[in-house]
């Protein structure tokens, strides 16, 4: 090289992670699947999913023959703000083709796609035979493994399926056990939110002998009135059904679910499969961190194509590099732990709300919130419109501030309003403790009332 | 002069990029607002077709290096592009929201956002492929070249560059308006593309330091980005006057902030209305020259600058004399002057209108009325063939010339357009290079993607609609 006026070396990152998944021992190139939903209704929507990128596909539920009926209004959306398809909700049911139709397809996309793990979501009447006889027929397909649909809220809960059996964790242990009598690939059990506490539904799975859990199914839910015509949104013939609720406002109450099932001393080490509101490589990435082996997408998908995939492989892929992991064991589960119960939070950590006043826009969001609605703890300059003072920027009491986050919440500038963390110099104490000693040692780290 | 007295780029704010970048908030609302159209139309209009809806979304997710290798892959030249393409005749003239009247999405900000912070972090996203044996030449080592370099490293060729100036880059370097895109961007960009293992050879000119022959006979193919030649003479007496300058010479001068060369004077005119003349204009005023006049031969609605580009000189408080054309420069041994006569047009042509001449007193004048073709070079060194019109013909589909072993791309082949189209070649001539030295291989499964940016948008999969016909499994 003769020479280079301009030399500047550049970083080199390793190029390849290995983003293979493995969950209750069904394995994919990377851990974004479909979840069974209308994207996975055919081998051709499948086989072009896998063509983009899809890890894995779990077929939409396969019933008994003969096949459901739909309705022809299916779908009905929120939008919040400019964000299209916040939530979506759905009244369709399971497959409406026929089992051999399905079952054929299946074998054709496995055959063709040997590395890529496709597993049939099943579900059919609470009875042995009916359970054997699908497991069997499905399994003869070549598939990788098996779901049990214990979730779908709608439509099929009256026929005394999906969450019908999802709600009743005696059911759910008795059609697992059924189930795993004769199942040869693993089994997963894809568990309702529509209970209380998702900890019991998952205890039952696992003593019924499922190999893993998938969670969560929709939300019992009801989109709206329209206003004008004073009908359901969205309405068949004037009628609506409470239906499925799922999309991006879903995932904290499913990564609160996935933790929950993860932290549980009676399931801790179940496989999950990660489902609800997985729009882009972080919300993947989060299910992980909680104790997901893998995510199963559909409204990103439904509101997106298939292609998504390609910028959450190479979204992980880049953070996995940045963060100097390898493999996906390196992190899954690794924040689950520090989800604790509110009893064993440091009563003694203090943080404080700063506003960098070089950044304020002057919107006062802060200031009205907390305010009206919080702690009191943020003023403007006392000579805001009066003797000629025109700076609007507030300015946080400190020692008020309780540290709620509100302000950083409401503010629209990133990085504008930072919760700091400010030493005390006390030892951490809990409630527990707190209260083991009689509600004594708790050194005020925030005033809790003004004279 | 001393040094303290030395004007730097400080002492011309007007002259600093003039788009700020965009601050991680905007971006994000910028890139929340893409609908992340399928087929979208902003990439089928970038000459690249980069693959923008999903860069877009990629910086809505936080992953802006991944934004910046999608923009890379499709075009090496995707940092400069951000700051100087006319994307309001490109992506953001086919964005979807003008449909309803409202503003596009700011791809051009947006792509800067992510290129930027590949080069605030400097991470190389690419590796060269593994050597294949064959070695290839590049001519010119401006957009097209380097595009053309970027991909045949990837590929695995042996890549020597032969650059007749002493930094890379072309007119990304020497040639751009220094409130749009300064040098060091420029050469930032390039550096990214020499760090996959490029040799260059600066300052050595095809057919003076350099035998075309030479060439063809250590080399397996040979690429020609040698762009267009000296800026055209307007024929009229006095052209060797001194403050008489080429366009690119003048900016040139403004690039390498050799400010001490070009003083501002009082008045400078400049013939020609191209996007050219439009930087030389806007950037003499904004070097403090008091008035400066741009002299045309037809009207505002015929010359060939972008609207975007005459609002820019017009706002710089340029003023027109459209329908002029030159008939003298004068002055003695330096310019005082400049002689222009009225035209008119009739029948599309340009008619000098006899006894309508006037005189503007000037102490420079700008000639910008475009740039020969390198004919000479092309045809008598290294006889390729030319079309008509003095461009090189090529073959469209890969790029190669008269000679099977000559390849070429940008300005000389398409006459001047934009750094996109110059990348977009280099690209192209990539893959027909491979083509013509491995006949019947095809690049393996890591070129698939920028490969098939070549002709249009990336489909990886079209839908197949099922009552079409049979899923292609269904024999398996």
């Amino acid at each position: 090289m003769t020479k280079n006026p301009n030399s500047r070396t550049f970083k080199k990152i390793p190029k390849t992670v290995d983003l293979s998944a493995d969950c209750a021992g069904i394995k994919s190139p990377n851990p974004f699947w479909l979840a069974s939903a209308p994207p996975s209704n055919s081998g051709e929507q499948v086989a072009r999913a896998f063509d983009h990128g899809w890890g894995g596909a779990v077929w939409k539920t396969l019933g008994e023959d003969p096949p459901v009926v739909n309705v022809t209004s299916r779908y009905g959306a929120i939008d919040i703000g400019g964000q299209k398809i916040a939530g979506l909700n759905n009244v369709e049911l399971i497959t409406d083709r026929p089992l051999a139709v399905n079952l054929k397809e299946i074998a054709e996309v496995k055959k063709k796609y040997p590395k890529h793990a496709v597993i049939v979501s099943l579900m059919v009447p609470c009875e042995r035979k009916n359970w054997h006889d699908i497991v069997k027929r499905s399994e003869d397909t070549g598939c990788d493994g098996l779901e049990l649909n214990f979730g779908c809220p709608h439509g099929m809960s009256e026929r005394g399926m999906g969450s019908a059996v999802g709600q009743v964790p005696d059911y759910i242990e008795r059609v697992v056990g059924y189930v795993k009598e004769i199942a040869k690939t693993p089994v997963l059990t894809k568990l309702t939110p529509n209970i209380s506490d998702i900890r019991f539904p998952a205890r039952a799975a696992k003593k019924g002998g499922t190999d893993g859990v998938s969670l969560i199914n929709t939300i019992n839910s009801v989109m709206g009135v329209d206003l004008d015509t004073l009908a359901p949104k969205f309405a068949i013939g004037g009628k609506g059904a409470h239906g499925g609720y799922c999309g991006p406002a879903v995932k904290p109450i499913a990564l609160n679910m996935v933790t929950q099932i993860a932290t549980d001393p009676e399931t801790v080490g179940l496989p999950i499969s990660g489902i609800g509101g997985v729009s882009d490589w972080r919300d993947a990435t989060e299910f992980l961190l909680l104790g997901a082996k893998n995510v199963q997408v559909c409204t990103a998908v439904m509101h997106y194509g298939f292609r998504i995939v390609e910028d959450m492989i190479s979204g992980l892929e880049n953070w996995m590099r940045r963060q100097g992991f390898s493999k996906l064991d390196d992190f899954i589960g690794k924040t689950a732990p520090n989800i604790v119960e509110w009893k064993h939070l440091n009563l003694h950590h203090k943080t404080v709300a700063r506003i960098d006043a070089d950044k304020c826009v002057q919107c006062d969001l802060c200031y009205i919130a907390c305010n009206d609605t919080a702690h009191q703890c943020i003023v403007r300059p006392a000579d805001f419109g009066r003797n000629g003072g025109k700076s609007k920027i507030p300015t946080v009491i400190e020692e008020d501030c309780v540290g709620c986050n509100l302000c950083s919440l409401v503010c629209p500038v990133e990085n504008c309003i930072t919760m700091t963390e400010i030493p005390t110099g006390h030892e951490p104490l809990t409630w527990e403790t707190y209260t083991a000693n009689g509600m004594k040692g708790y050194k005020e780290v925030y005033k809790r009332f003004h004279d | 002069m001393t040094d303290k007295m030395k004007k730097t780029i400080d002492d011309f704010p007007l002259l600093k990029e003039m788009t700020p970048p965009m601050r991680p908030e905007e971006a994000r609302i910028e890139a929340d607002r893409c609908l992340y159209c399928y087929d979208s139309p902003c990439s089928v209009a970038c000459p690249a077709h980069i693959d923008i809806p999903r860069f877009i979304k990629q910086i809505a997710s936080k992953d802006t290096l991944g934004s910046a290798e999608t923009i890379f892959e499709a075009n090496p030249m995707g940092h400069s592009c951000a700051r100087v393409c006319p994307v309001e005749s490109l992506c953001e003239g086919s964005c979807v929201y003008l449909d309803w009247h409202e503003a596009p999405i700011q791809i051009g900000r947006l792509q800067r956002y992510a290129t930027d912070s590949l080069f605030a972090d400097g991470i190389q996203p690419f590796s060269p492929g593994k050597e294949n044996g064959k070695r290839v030449a590049v001519v010119g080592a401006g957009p097209a070249g380097l595009s053309c370099a970027a991909y045949l490293r990837r590929l695995g060729f042996s890549v020597t560059v032969f650059e007749r100036k002493p930094k890379p880059g072309g007119l990304n370097t020497y040639g751009m308006a220094e409130y749009k895109m300064d040098q060091k961007t420029a050469l930032d960009e390039t550096a990214l593309v020499l760090d996959l293992g490029v040799d260059v050879r600066y300052e050595t000119t095809l057919g003076e330091d350099l035998s075309f022959k030479s060439l063809e006979e250590k080399f397996d193919a040979v690429f020609l980005g040698v762009g267009l030649g000296a800026t055209s003479s307007l024929g009229v007496p006095g052209e060797g006057l001194k403050g008489v300058y080429e366009a690119l010479h003048f900016i040139e001068y403004i690039k390498n902030h050799e400010f001490d060369k070009i003083p501002p004077g009082e008045t400078t005119v400049c013939v020609g209305a191209g996007n050219t003349a439009v930087d030389v204009v806007t950037q003499a005023k904004r070097i403090g020259t008091p008035k400066v006049v741009m002299s045309y031969r037809r009207g505002r609605n015929q010359m060939s600058a972008y609207d975007y580009e005459y609002e820019l000189a017009a706002g710089d408080a340029v003023q027109f004399e459209w329908f002029t054309v030159p008939v003298a420069i004068l002055g003695a041994d330096r310019v005082t002057g400049i002689r222009l006569r009225k035209t008119m047009i009739e029948d599309g042509a340009v008619v000098e209108l006899e006894g309508s001449d006037f005189e503007i007193a000037c102490d420079r004048v700008v000639k910008a009325i475009g740039q020969s073709k390198q004919v000479d070079l092309l045809k008598n060194t290294a006889g390729i063939e030319l079309e008509s019109s003095g461009r090189i013909a090529v073959n469209d589909e890969t790029m190669q010339t008269s000679n099977p072993k000559v390849f070429a791309g940008g300005d000389a082949v398409n006459g001047g357009k934009e750094i996109v189209n110059a990348a977009a070649h280099g690209k192209r001539a990539a893959l027909g290079i491979f083509q013509f030295l491995f006949p019947g291989q095809e690049p393996g499964p890591e070129h698939q993607v920028w490969i098939q940016t070549i002709e249009g948008v990336r489909v990886v999969r079209p839908p197949n609609h099922h009552h079409d016909k049979e899923p292609e499994f269904a024999n398996v």
